[in-house]
């Protein structure tokens, strides 16, 4: 609320600081503003800026570098005791304490080191919030008065804040960068960690995995199951299953909305289709759970199957009809972009429609459909809340469907879920899995987008 | 004879080619079938899904209620009559339902009669008459007929969801169901509007679980998504169609910004985990750190669909603009950005609902604890709609399918407003050049 309260009267300091500017620009020139440089609004604008965004950025830099200040701050003001903990302990301390300042909540607090801790670093929060206000709001009025002072009829105002507006624009563009950047080394780091414990070599090819076994203290890492290859298995087996049911059907369904549907066909259908696309995955996810496994297992107790409740069958059959609007709405821009002169030469030397899709229309539209299908394999690989709701949780090697396998995106989530430990390999191996996500579906992206490159046919 | 002969030949052969005609007809058909059937089978697991989320979800909706006389008893809620606050709020209530219910069933007045009727009542019960003595202390010394809450058991059992007979797994004993009769019969406990599912958040018991808690947490990480993602994506949008050319830098932009669309959901969790929770510092459980994340999944779309309708905006408005005298940036905020402007919504909206809809980075944030308070700022611990669903799915009751199933159609009612929006925006603006 403070911090809306900051923002809000930085946002009505700077609205003044325009009207001042606009006003001093035209002043300037008796009130003839065809003199100025720029148009009158332009002034303001430059004062407003220069009010504005050096104190935003002295705040964001300030809120970036707080915990880093405030975290020494608090280890200092500890107990000597305290001094001695192993950096693990510390690191879980300070992450109590931070816990605790912010709920403001010290029933249950592991002990009075950590409450006077939390109580130490509430204090040193709201002292450092009061300082950054009277910080970035003396800054703002010292840097508005000064932009104010300099405002005349020759300074090229448009300029200057067309300038600004470009460094916004571009900085954005480097979002999307900074991100990837970021996800590569939050998982690289980790993953480390984890190596460090864990060989990489029993990770990627161990055939036993239960992270389980580690959490016992004085155990850690050292005979820890953490062989990835079931849960490799399962999220493969999950995905054809997957595939399997979305590649046909949403295939088919293109095919016969581009080729042979009317338009009031067209236009009722595809938007329904659509609408798959549109449900949440935590709905096909209940629905798995609910509606379809049961359904399974009791076609099968019929048939004389046992089909696990959590068999990957319905857990594959439930992502495949997630995937097939993303397959059909693929493959029908790509056989729609297919030039009707090949459709009519084809028709001319005597061949039917379906031989016509099957021996032209579908060869020309290849390398998009598969480009496609490899999008819908990778967004397969990582869905996750399909799984973690309607597949199994412990790890068995079978390429059987109607058994319980669990996948990559159910273990990150069930280790990740409730307590964390950044010192043991439990915690860490949730990210050397987010990183072998992360690489193939990376992987499969980028080999979908140069096979569209490299096969699509070009007809113009 | 040749003449024959050749008539012969010439029928063999129409024979033979009409054969085949009528064998690539025959595959033509099916072909045709092939792809009816696709969509059909399609569309038929899209009714199925709607179908079984609506007919568990709807008698969600409803909650039965009893009608009971409650005597506001002042020496049980106040025997000093000093209206205390502290006093009023540690009454016990629970002591006047158990009144009201006795003059209903005076033959329940044993050790056991009592215990069957406590487990009538809800304790939203008790919390309902506290509400009602909090508000209004003047209630106390009169008798109100008020609609007050069964426990999810007994509404389950209303709604006819769970057997009555003990052997099938019931729960209720032979004189707690002759109760339960008189009361339907006598038209005291009915189904009525269930308003906690919309003022309460989330409850162990089910009877007093609501989705408050869920819909604000969802508001507040979406209006931070919102807030972030559409000035940035637009801004990127802008910049890479707009001002830059194509050079090395632009290429990077824009194959990040494709990765990034492809980049499964829960990474952004992880990537959340790391940077904004262990580096920051920011609280665990906070819809901010959730809008944070959402914005990571919603920008490339937004971006993705900023472009198209920047793109979209043909070269001769902005020569006419330039011809004028306006500068760059000018040209683009004052003509292009504006007639690009319902394409860029539309696409906003759309990626707004995938934000909604979107559970698994919040996963990761911690987002998935069990909280009761629903939250009054952004940084306060909450849940999202969809999480909300996830943890009721987990739970065992039968009470929690049926309410699961209500939230689900809360969720699919919000995504479908903002769908409706989408559509509406792009119908009622979009130009043609």
């Amino acid at each position: 609320m403070q911090f809306v309260t900051l923002l809000a009267s930085l946002s009505l300091l700077s609205v003044v600081l325009y009207r001042m500017g606009r006003g001093r620009a035209i002043r300037s020139v008796g009130g003839n503003a065809a003199t100025l440089h720029s148009l009158p609004s332009y002034y303001g604008y430059y004062v407003a800026l220069w009010c504005g965004v050096p104190a935003v950025m002295l705040i964001a830099v300030w809120l970036a570098g707080e915990p880093f200040l405030l975290k020494s701050l608090v280890l200092d003001g500890l107990p000597s005791e305290a001094g001695g903990l192993p950096a693990a302990r510390l690191s879980l301390l300070v992450n109590e304490v931070r816990q605790l300042a912010a709920s403001g909540d010290y029933r249950f607090a592991s002990g009075d080191v950590a409450r006077a801790a939390a109580e130490h670093y509430r204090e040193l929060r709201s002292i450092s919030f009061a300082a950054m206000s009277v910080a970035a709001l003396a800054l703002a009025i010292a840097c508005g008065v000064h932009a104010l002072r300099r405002v005349s009829p020759s300074l090229r105002a448009r300029n200057r804040v067309e300038g600004a507006v470009q460094v916004f624009l571009i900085t954005s563009s480097t979002i999307a960068i900074f991100t990837t950047i970021g996800i590569v080394l939050s998982l690289v780091f980790e993953s480390l960690r984890f190596f460090r414990l864990v060989p990489i070599t029993d990770f990627i090819f161990g055939l036993d995995w239960s992270p389980q076994m580690a959490m016992r203290q004085e155990q850690v890492g050292a005979s820890g199951a953490f062989g990835a290859v079931p849960l490799f298995a399962g999220t493969l087996l999950i995905s054809v299953i997957a595939m399997a049911v979305a590649v046909p059907v949403g295939l088919l369904s293109a095919i016969y909305m581009a080729e042979y549907a009317d338009r009031r066909f067209r236009a009722v259908a595809k938007p329904l289709l659509e609408v798959l696309a549109g449900i949440p995955t935590v709905v096909y996810g209940f629905f798995a759970v609910v509606t379809v496994a049961p359904f399974l297992r009791q076609l099968g107790e019929t048939a004389g199957l046992t089909i696990a409740s959590e068999s990957a069958l319905a857990t594959g059959i439930v992502m495949g009809v997630m995937i097939i609007p993303f397959i059909s709405s693929l493959s029908d821009d790509v056989i729609c972009a297919v030039p009707e002169s090949l459709r009519h030469g084809s028709y001319g030397l005597g061949a039917t429609r379906s031989e016509t899709i099957k021996q032209v229309v579908i060869p020309a539209a290849l390398p998009g459909i598969v480009g496609g299908v490899l999008l819908a394999v990778s967004r397969a690989i990582g869905e996750t809340m399909i799984v973690v709701m309607a597949a199994g949780l412990s790890a068995h090697l079978t390429a059987n469907p109607f058994a319980s396998v669990t996948t990559v995106t159910v273990q990150i989530v069930s280790l990740l879920v409730g307590d964390q430990e950044f010192d043991s390999p439990k915690t860490l191996s949730a990210f050397a899995l987010g990183l072998v996500l992360f690489v193939v579906t990376l992987g499969l992206n980028v080999v979908a987008l140069s096979v569209v490159r490299k096969y699509r046919e070009k007809y113009d | 004879m040749t003449e024959m002969v050749e008539q012969m030949r010439i029928s063999a052969v129409a024979e033979k080619v009409e054969a085949r005609l009528r064998k690539r007809y025959g595959v033509e058909r099916r072909f045709r079938l092939y792809g009816v059937a696709a969509i059909a089978v399609a569309l038929t697991f899209l009714a199925v899904l709607l179908f079984s989320v609506l007919s568990q979800g709807v008698s969600a909706f409803r909650q039965n209620e009893v009608r009971l006389a409650i005597s506001f008893d002042p020496a049980v809620i106040d025997p000093d009559g000093r209206r205390d606050h502290a006093i009023l709020a540690n009454a016990d209530y629970a002591a006047l339902i158990r009144q009201a219910l006795l003059a209903h069933f005076p033959d329940a007045d044993d050790r056991t009669g009592r215990r069957e009727l406590s487990r009538l009542m809800s304790q939203g019960a008790e919390l309902e008459l506290r509400k009602l003595v909090l508000s209004d202390p003047s209630v106390i010394g009169t008798r109100r007929e008020l609609w007050l809450p069964v426990t999810a058991a007994v509404d389950q059992l209303a709604k006819g969801h769970i057997s009555r007979a003990a052997e099938q797994g019931g729960q209720f004993s032979e004189r707690e169901l002759a109760r339960f009769d008189v009361l339907v019969a006598q038209g005291l406990l009915q189904p009525r509007f269930n308003k906690w599912l919309f003022t309460q958040g989330d409850s162990r018991q089910p009877e007093m679980a609501g989705l408050l808690g869920a819909i604000v947490g969802s508001f507040y990480a979406l209006v931070v998504t919102l807030a972030l993602s559409f000035p940035l994506g637009v801004a990127t949008a802008v910049y890479l169609e707009e001002f830059a050319g194509t050079n090395r830098w632009t290429d990077l932009v824009e194959v990040n910004i494709n990765n990034l669309a492809a980049v499964p959901s829960i990474v952004f969790g992880l990537l959340g985990l790391e940077i904004f929770l262990n580096l920051f510092g920011l609280p665990r459980s906070a819809p901010f750190v959730g809008g944070l994340c959402l914005t990571l999944v919603s920008l490339p779309t937004i971006i993705i669909a900023a472009r198209v309708s920047l793109k979209a905006v043909p070269p001769w408005i902005r020569e006419a603009a330039v011809g004028l005298g306006a500068s760059r940036l000018q040209v683009v905020s004052h003509h292009v950005l504006p007639l690009a402007m319902p394409g860029i919504l539309t696409g906003t909206i759309i990626g707004m609902a995938r934000a909604v809809g979107e559970s698994a980075p919040l996963l990761m944030i911690g987002m998935v604890a069990f909280i009761v308070d629903v939250p009054a700022t952004p940084m306060d611990p909450a849940t999202a709609l969809p999480v909300q669903i996830y943890l009721w799915a987990a739970s065992p009751e039968r009470a929690f399918i049926e309410r699961t199933s209500a939230a689900i159609l809360v969720l699919l009612c919000f995504l479908a407003a903002m769908n409706a929006a989408a559509i509406y925006l792009r119908k009622r603006f979009e130009r043609r050049w």
